[in-house]
């Protein structure tokens, strides 16, 4: 196309143009350059001249604000990002940014005041333990309320869900330190990320891809509250160290003031910053997965032949348990958040290859460890602990072994990537089942030990 | 001829299986096949080709691949998939069914209106 420079300026500034709506990929963006080039091209050979051509094209291509949102409709990934940024970007004030800040650091203090309320109000530090995800995960759950504009009645079911589990913690006679006060609180905060999924997806906590979303989201706010959390560990260390050179120490006022308002705070913040500031993060995803996840098979796999030297499952013993389960659930969530960042509709390559044997080495170290279970169980009878774990288990294995099956299919191009992902989003609401079972059956029918 | 915007988006999904269904092409030459097949009547905004093709391929009904135009430059190619001919060949059953119940429909106002039977 020598000697039509014009035209190429034209073509130039309206694929920039295009550049900037959030649901429209560079390979679309190529899709669509073609489609407008065959098309001036069909003009000229008419008889039309460059700029007449590309008028008539650009005409028929369509108004590019709907075409951008049926892509948007399509592609709903995408579409999230657009939710967040597009509203902002339109109306050009910066008064609704600020006003976004505000709320926001008002949650952040809000968080770490009620924190700071239970400190005070709870003594005993099991209370207190239960209580941690009660005090603190509303706040960001407020925020997506806020956000969304979360219907009353969906924000009047949320409050009522948040009640009944405020109940359910703390008016059970559960004895102090007992297995099943321990089993309340470690799956209590499941159960409110669960809440939280709810109002973050704005209600419609049904669809796959807001779910989908949640998922990313929770990835994501990992990376970034550990971010957080690292600049202030290092702020506080060098403060410390200043601090102590004059002889001043800061330890009480750390344990008092500091944690307590920080660490719930950064909570906060950090859904913030995932929601302002995603393409940062979407970059990273997929690296962050790429690179965990080889690694984590290789853990996988040297864990298996240390279970197989050390005797088979029948000696795997109670702490060696729990410890497998922490792995196989972070496992787990490398899986899911590996899926999420994935574009749905690349074809299967050498990393579905390696997800695949990272799912079937989980499988495999399931299995060792529901033997062990079992064995355990026979040797020793049931307690809350090993039903808890029996249970969790079964539910990983399921999850696991469809994945496999999917996985499979996928790989030998008989399914789609989409039915792995539906598999992963369709299954997510039973862990939130497992937890409340454990919340709310566990202590009557273990008699509150 | 203008056609009801409606009625296009509705033709679209067994219109573009359809054409696919005879071979492969890429989203230019499906417009220029739409319009060659309707004599020009069919007007689609061409741009909403694309998502459309998208949706089609997130369904599996079909596939895409990358390739280059006579141009040199990047060119998406999609091609129907058996999936893709299985919901071809259900939405070519309910097109029917709505073309007879329309010419069915419609029968009595070609014809003119006969006398009914009694009021003589």
């Amino acid at each position: 196309m020598d000697g039509h420079v014009e035209l190429e300026a034209q073509i130039g500034r309206w694929r920039g143009y295009l550049q900037r709506r959030q649901a429209i990929a560079p390979a679309d963006l190529d899709e669509l350059e073609d489609h407008l080039r065959g098309e001036i091209a069909a003009r000229r050979s008419t008889g039309l001249d460059d700029d007449e051509a590309f008028l008539v094209a650009i005409k028929r291509m369509g108004n590019l604000d709907a075409v951008s949102r049926e892509f948007a409709r399509e592609h709903s990934d995408r579409l999230w990002k657009q939710l967040v940024l597009v509203p902002e970007e339109r109306d050009g004030e910066s008064g609704k940014g600020w006003r976004e800040l505000i709320v926001v650091l008002c949650l952040a203090v809000g968080a770490g005041l009620a924190v700071k309320a239970g400190i005070l109000l709870f003594g005993q530090e099991s209370v207190l333990a239960r209580n941690i995800g009660l005090l603190v995960i509303p706040f960001p759950t407020a925020y997506f309320a806020w956000k969304r504009r979360l219907a009353a009645r969906t924000a009047g079911t949320l409050l009522l869900a948040l009640a009944v589990l405020a109940v359910l913690l703390n008016a059970y006679p559960v004895v102090a330190g007992g297995s099943t006060e321990l089993l309340a609180i470690v799956h209590a905060p499941v159960l409110l990320w669960m809440l939280a999924g709810i109002a973050y997806a704005g209600g419609r906590w049904r669809s796959d891809g807001r779910r989908m979303d949640f998922v990313r989201f929770t990835g994501e706010i990992a990376i970034y509250f550990t971010l957080l959390a690292l600049g202030g560990a290092v702020l506080i260390g060098l403060t410390f160290a200043v601090l102590q050179l004059v002889d001043l120490d800061l330890e009480p006022v750390m344990e008092a003031w500091i944690l307590p308002f920080a660490v719930p705070g950064a909570l906060v913040v950090a859904a913030w910053l995932v929601e302002a500031k995603q393409n940062v993060v979407e970059n990273i995803a997929p690296v962050l997965t790429k690179v965990f996840t080889p690694l984590t098979l290789l853990m996988l796999l040297s864990m298996l032949a240390v279970l197989a030297a050390s005797g088979g499952p029948g000696q795997v013993g109670r702490e060696l348990l729990i410890l497998m389960d922490a792995i196989l659930v972070l496992v787990l969530c490398l899986l899911l958040y590996a899926v999420s960042a994935r574009d749905s509709l690349s074809p299967p390559g050498l990393f579905d290859g390696i997800q695949l044997l990272l799912v079937l080495a989980s499988i495999a170290v399931d299995v060792v460890m529901l033997v062990a279970m079992l064995s355990r169980i026979a040797e020793f009878g049931t307690s809350p602990n090993k039903i808890a774990a029996l249970g969790l288990n079964l539910l990983l294995l399921v999850h696991l072994l469809r994945s496999a099956w999917l996985g499979v299919g996928f790989l030998r191009r008989r399914r789609l990537f989409a039915e792995l992902e539906r598999w992963q989003t369709r299954y997510l609401p039973a862990y939130g089942l497992w937890a409340l079972a454990v919340v709310a059956l566990f202590p009557p029918v273990f008699g509150f030990r | 001829m203008h056609i009801d915007k409606d009625l296009v988006a509705a033709a679209a999904t067994p219109l573009v299986l359809g054409i696919l269904a005879e071979g492969e092409l890429y989203g230019y030459a499906i417009i220029k096949r739409v319009g060659e097949l309707s004599d020009g009547d069919l007007q689609w905004t061409d741009g909403m080709l694309y998502p459309l093709l998208h949706r089609l391929e997130r369904l599996g009904y079909l596939s895409s691949s990358w390739g280059t135009s006579e141009a040199g430059r990047r060119r998406k190619h999609y091609a129907i998939t058996v999936t893709g001919r299985q919901a071809l060949a259900e939405r070519q059953e309910q097109w029917a069914v709505v073309a007879e119940t329309l010419r069915q429909a419609w029968r009595s106002l070609e014809q003119p209106p006969a006398a009914a039977p009694g009021w003589a």
